[in-house]
């Protein structure tokens, strides 16, 4: 469930960042009233409630943990990627400009290095 | 050119790219040296107080480009300043004197760790404040 969750959720990240860099280099600002900002929010959007299962599940996980894991630091990680891409999404809509999507972009690539680093953490002391 | 102007070419174009990438470093900073602080302060004290200012530094910065006062321009110079002096210095005393670091902070090896991201955005942000502060 873990991997799986967290395989998709990277690949989820990468489309939108891809998508993102599309808007980029295409010079178009972060629009929903266009079908492509619009989709670029839909794929966000459900990156998000993605991540927020992973909090779920990753709390569940930990409370069941077979073994030592830095609890602190894995819900730091937990909580850190459900705050990053909304934050992100809201400061690139402000912008009417290419660089809109830029910031997305940038949400977009933090949140497999997140993920990447809380797998890290999970196994650090198996 | 009025304060406003100002503040709103601060924080758009490559700006809001600039404040988004600080953002970033603000909850990494601080989320570190909260949990280094919290759990294990005692094990390197030294690397955990620099994780800490840095991270303070980080939010010094974002705000004050957010912010984009005059005033806060001039903060968030001084703040990129003390970064880059302590991304550098950091840097080198962790090559030089690695037994002072037990544990890495955001500056340790110049930023490696981080993709050397702490050693290039103190530059993007000196620039960026240079560029927008030249009258059109």
């Amino acid at each position: 469930m873990f991997d799986v969750l967290t395989t998709v959720l990277t690949w989820v990240a990468l489309a939108a960042a891809g998508w993102a860099l599309v808007l980029l280099i295409a010079n178009r600002p972060m629009q929903v009233t266009k079908w492509y900002g619009l989709w670029l929010f839909y794929v966000v959007a459900l990156l998000e409630l993605g991540l927020i299962v992973l909090l779920v599940v990753g709390l569940v996980r930990l409370a069941n943990a077979d073994h030592d894991v830095d609890g602190l630091s894995f819900v730091g990680y937990l909580v850190g990627l459900v705050v990053i891409v909304p934050l992100a999404t809201v400061w690139s809509m402000a912008e009417r400009s290419r660089w809109g999507p830029a910031v997305l972009l940038v949400g977009c690539l933090v949140v497999p290095v997140m993920i990447v680093r809380l797998g890290q953490i999970w196994t650090a002391h198996a | 050119m009025p304060d406003d102007d100002l503040a709103t070419r601060t924080r758009s174009g490559p700006g809001r790219l600039l404040i988004t990438v600080y953002a970033v470093f603000v909850i990494a900073a601080t989320a570190r040296s909260g949990v280094q602080l919290g759990t294990r302060f005692g094990e390197a004290p030294l690397a955990y107080l620099l994780s800490a200012f840095a991270a303070v530094v980080y939010l010094v910065a974002t705000v004050c480009l957010v912010r984009g006062s005059r005033g806060s321009r001039q903060v968030a110079t001084v703040s990129c300043l003390v970064e880059l002096c302590g991304v550098v210095a950091v840097g080198a005393a962790s090559l030089l004197a690695p037994q002072a670091f037990p544990d890495a902070t955001v500056w340790s090896d110049f930023g490696m760790g981080y993709g050397f991201v702490p050693l290039v955005l103190p530059a993007l942000g000196l620039w960026w404040l240079r560029v927008t502060g030249q009258p059109k």
